[in-house]
């Protein structure tokens, strides 16, 4: 590690002012701090004191989806190797399940990160400022709501996208008005469509006889379906409550899995970092919608799903801790984190069931609530202003 | 006529050439934007309306242009939007009889070229103060300058979102078989407007005068 550290403050003078390279300044600075704390403090005003910088938040944040990642590159593997058939799954020793899932997602993984960064860096040069450490979080979180099967140019193009436009037009980390990952998944879904829905993107490389639909997208077929038909459509593809809650499911990325995201949740609360209470708001906003659905029944998707299990249908947990919680995008009001949070789940659950044509409504339903949060925010803050207001009255 | 001056003077180049950059009707004064964003999923009919607003624009510019003397100024919109409307229907009836297929794609934006804010905006600002050869040099300038801003969001959006050019192929089949797709959200009318922002981006970036505090 010292040797790091000397290696670093010996170059330092080459890419400061008058230095070879000082216009590479801000490359060598966002490579440095992201190594080490930097030593830099402010001199003026008063700030409050501590450890954890914004590239210590980003880290936790990455660790707390780890849990997620694993478990999706061994997902992968499995649901290649159950469709296959179950014997096959049932002889492959557990390391080659992962070995495959990893060589699916490692190449995904990769190209998030170097087109985001890539596009970073150069906009950091291009206008002298410092790097922004946001994508370390963005790149992670692309590849986890990506389809297995998604291209890797596509991949490309669609993260490209969200850094450009979801981000730099607005003025980098910060500044941006929706979930920069989201974006990127957003694009995708409506550029190529083919790639996103469907039932042949979730598994890789299947068997042909294999159906590889969602339990989303078994439940959209539900809206349609009527008696028999659909309580055969529910006991076949829906009943497995067990896979679902562990993630042995065909589904983006990280999605699938109930218990690795909400490790990861512990994390993130447990350090401070992402709300509990957006978190909480988004599970019993969804968990109202269905109620109120199963209180209707007007269909057998209404009817035959009951509430709870939207939680942990598709990528609804996935968003509610790690989308919904962004501390950029997301309202920052104390009351605010709870309306935007609430409705966030109302509204995933309401276009899951309304609209057949977007079985995947979390992501929707994030963007629309990241536009309105900061009309959240100005009205909680009237209306604190004005609560406040009227007690001096009182007073007076 | 006293003060006579040659047809194509520097002022009167000015109007021509001031709308295609620096004054874009579109990218600057951010009018027009909802037809831009309507009709610019492939070339044709991007082509096709920027000639149809040219018409109109221009001979608009120019009749009230030469009423300007006459018209009673608290009535002047509802003249103005007589003149226009009888410009539109005319233009429409044309392409419904010698360019039906375009004019069907275009279906309702012709008649709505009546609403298009750079119209009104063009004969409330310039036609109604000045004579007829200026008022129609402005005109066939603001609509070149809208035009332009069409025809490259257009050729964009149908670049990528079809793969053709005014209808013609022009990513190789190979291409596709490579597994290359074409990008479904041009099509969609937020990409247009996506679009248009990156070209105000780009312009502003280049001219810095432009760029408002």
């Amino acid at each position: 590690m010292k040797a790091l550290r000397k290696f670093l403050d010996k170059k330092k003078p080459l890419f400061q002012k008058g230095g070879k390279f000082a216009k590479l300044q801000s490359s060598f600075e966002a490579f440095e701090t992201f190594l080490y704390v930097p030593n830099i403090t402010s001199h003026s005003g008063t700030h409050i004191k501590d450890a954890i910088d914004l590239k210590r938040t980003m880290s936790v944040v990455v660790l707390a989806l780890i849990p997620a990642l694993l478990f999706g590159i061994y997902n992968t593997g499995y649901q290649h190797f159950l469709s296959l058939g179950k014997e096959v799954l049932a002889s492959t020793p557990l390391m080659d399940i992962c070995i495959y899932g990893l060589i699916e997602i490692l190449p995904i993984i990769v190209v998030s990160y170097v087109v985001g960064l890539g596009i970073e860096f150069a906009f950091a040069q291009m206008r002298g400022h410092q790097v922004n450490e946001g994508f370390l979080v963005s790149g992670m979180l692309i590849p986890l709501i990506m389809p297995v099967g998604a291209p890797l140019w596509m991949v490309a193009v669609s993260t490209a996208f969200a850094v450009v436009i979801g981000k730099e037009v607005f003025g980098g980390t910060g500044m941006n008005i929706w979930n920069p990952a989201l974006v990127a998944r957003a694009f995708f879904f409506f550029a190529y469509p083919s790639k996103m829905s469907g039932d042949i993107v979730w598994i890789a490389d299947k068997a042909d006889s294999f159906s590889g639909a969602t339990p989303l997208a078994h439940a959209a077929t539900l809206v349609d379906a009527t008696g028999e038909a659909a309580t055969s459509i529910y006991t076949q593809h829906l009943s497995n409550v067990w896979d679902m809650f562990v993630g042995l499911i065909p589904g983006s990325i990280g999605e699938t899995s109930t218990i690795a995201i909400l490790i990861g949740a512990v994390i993130l609360i447990a350090s401070g970092i992402g709300s509990w209470k957006i978190m909480a708001s988004v599970f019993v906003g969804g968990y109202t919608m269905g109620a109120i659905f199963n209180l209707v029944g007007a269909n057998a998707y209404m009817e035959l799903i009951p509430a709870w299990q939207h939680l942990i249908m598709g990528g609804f947990a996935f968003g509610a801790v790690f989308m919904a919680t962004d501390p950029v995008s997301a309202a920052q009001t104390a009351r605010g984190k709870i309306i935007y949070g609430f409705l966030i789940g109302f509204l995933a659950v309401l276009i899951r069931v309304m609209n057949a044509g977007f079985p995947e409504a979390m992501m929707l339903a994030i963007l629309l609530m990241n536009t309105f949060a900061p009309l959240i925010d100005h009205y909680v803050i009237q209306g604190n202003i004005k609560r406040r207001l009227k007690r001096v009255k009182v007073n007076a | 006529m006293s003060d006579k001056e040659p047809l194509f003077s520097a002022k009167n180049r000015k109007l021509l050439t001031n709308p295609l950059g620096s004054d874009n009707p579109i990218t600057i004064q951010v009018l027009g934007i909802c037809s831009a964003l309507a009709v610019t999923a492939k070339l044709e009919p991007a082509v096709v309306m920027t000639i149809s607003v040219m018409a109109v624009l221009a001979l608009a510019n120019v009749i009230v242009s030469l009423l300007r003397n006459t018209i009673p100024s608290r009535i002047r919109i509802i003249v103005q939007l007589v003149i226009v409307a009888a410009l539109v229907i005319l233009v429409d009836q044309i392409l419904k009889a010698f360019a039906y297929d375009v004019s069907k794609q275009l279906s309702v934006f012709v008649g709505l070229i009546i609403t298009n804010c750079i119209i009104m905006g063009r004969l409330e600002a310039f036609a109604l103060g000045n004579r007829p050869w200026p008022a129609f040099l402005d005109g066939i300038g603001n609509a070149a300058g809208y035009g332009i801003i069409l025809v490259i969001v257009a050729f964009f959006r149908e670049l990528l979102g079809s793969g053709t050019l005014y209808g013609f192929k022009v990513i190789p089949q190979a291409f596709y078989d490579m597994g290359y797709q074409n990008n479904g959200l041009m099509i969609l009318p937020p990409m247009a407007l996506i679009t248009v922002g990156i070209i105000i981006w780009v312009q502003r970036s280049r001219n810095k005068a432009l760029i408002e505090s």
